[in-house]
């Protein structure tokens, strides 16, 4: 008997079933993301019958990372797997270029313009990238402050139709 | 090499990172400290948010490193023991650091000054042999080059904007001059750890510097002071006047209420 193969195709059931409930768990700031799409979730592995979750930090002073770790074990909990611990998880450092391009639509849909170009952007003096308006696609607007409502956010303004916007900063 | 020798060895570096996570930890926790103090007092709702957003990723760093020496030591102290119950003589952050935030136009720059050290000293310490380090590091590159394009952005908005603008961030150039060179000395905890592939020598980080501030001063409109003569003492726990009145608030709740959570 290849008990050895038994498992490991166990494993793959659950590693996957893990990953759907994972899609179902919310970033606490940006509900409309999971912390799938966010690309904040680095590994899952299942060994007799204990989950480990390794999860990346989006900022080092995020202060919904602990939220994320107590709400990641509770869906694991109601979906039958009561023994998950989260591990923090730093290297490599999580950047934009990680939310997947499910989560880039759903940003945009929920009124957050997604990341625009890569990491490189941040240059000093550099220009500003072009970034569209979530609601009007109109590419005539203006940066406010490099800062927003969250860490993750810059605030945008829409000239065209006048509304203004969070920006999903690229890091 | 006897066991002994290779133990006491062991104990040195292990020693040195120690004192290296918090003073690093100190430097990050400390600008934190005054960044949240413009917090509601800030000339525009954005840039009060902008300083807020700047203090959050520096506490963020500062917890890491705080967390990370507390391992290190082994006697059970954890982040909040050492942010909030340690003496003023055992922080180790350099001067400008804990300066008074002035007006708008000395916490910009002095804000600058310091993302134009911290930038190249975490990319080099995330080349460290050290696992954690280099990971801590490499989390907070990203974070301080943002926040450095911000603080360049207005030092160059108030160098070449307004008469009175040109003469606030003039007046903060000459002031905090005296607390650049700090940022440049090395002491042999910080020599030990260069030679070990584990630390940032400071000395190195001059050119990076000195790179950043002539791009920004010649934008800005603003010129180098001469003097070099500077003050010290920082990593030692030598530290200005300022010090005392800084700590007192940060550490009021823990050291009224110790232990206390909510």
């Amino acid at each position: 008997m290849d008990t050895a193969t038994d498992i490991s195709i166990e494993n793959a059931h659950d590693v996957e079933r893990i990953h759907d409930i994972l899609s179902q768990v919310p970033d606490p700031e940006i509900p409309v993301l999971s912390v799938v799409d966010l690309g904040i979730v680095r590994d899952v592995r299942v060994k007799g019958g204990c989950v480990e979750v390794d999860v990346t930090p989006t900022y080092s002073g995020c202060p919904a990372t602990d939220v994320i770790a107590h709400d990641i074990e509770t869906a694991l909990t109601k979906g039958g797997y009561s023994n998950a611990t989260v591990n923090r998880v730093l290297s490599p450092p999580w950047t934009t270029d990680l939310i997947s391009s499910g989560g880039r639509d759903k940003l945009k849909a929920y009124g957050i313009a997604p990341p625009v170009g890569g990491r490189s952007v941040t240059a000093l003096f550099g220009d500003d990238p072009e970034v569209p308006c979530p609601r009007c696609e109109s590419k005539d607007t203006e940066l406010v402050s490099p800062f927003g409502s969250t860490p993750c956010k810059a605030h945008y303004k829409c000239r065209s139709c006048a509304e203004p916007f969070d920006y999903f900063k690229c890091l | 090499m006897k066991d002994s020798d290779k133990k006491q060895g062991k104990s040195v570096v292990n020693d040195d990172v120690l004192t290296y996570c918090l003073r690093l930890g100190d430097n990050a926790m400390v600008t934190s400290q005054r960044l949240s103090e413009w917090v509601r007092n800030s000339p525009t709702i954005e840039l009060d948010i902008a300083f807020a957003n700047i203090a959050l990723d520096h506490v963020g760093q500062a917890r890491m490193l705080y967390s990370y020496a507390g391992e290190l030591e082994g006697k059970g102290r954890d982040e909040d023991s050492m942010a909030f119950l340690r003496d003023e003589r055992e922080f180790g952050n350099v001067l400008l650091a804990e300066l008074p935030n002035g007006d708008f136009a000395k916490s910009v720059l002095r804000l600058f000054f310091y993302s134009a050290w911290v930038l190249p000293l975490y990319e080099g310490l995330n080349q460290s042999n050290d696992e954690r380090l280099a990971a801590i590091a490499g989390k907070a590159v990203l974070e301080v080059r943002y926040q450095l394009k911000h603080s360049a952005e207005w030092v160059v908005r108030l160098g070449d904007g307004t008469e009175e603008s040109h003469k606030r961030i003039s007046d903060a150039l000459i002031e905090l001059w005296q607390f650049v060179g700090e940022l440049f000395e090395a002491d042999e905890v910080e020599n030990r750890l260069a030679d070990a592939g584990i630390g940032v020598d400071p000395t190195s980080l001059k050119g990076a510097w000195d790179n950043t501030i002539n791009d920004v001063f010649a934008r800005a409109n603003l010129t180098r002071p001469d003097d070099d003569w500077h003050l010290t003492g920082g990593r030692s726990g030598q530290h200005t006047e300022h010090m005392g009145y800084l700590l007192a608030e940060m550490q009021v709740l823990q050291r009224t209420y110790p232990g206390c959570e909510w």
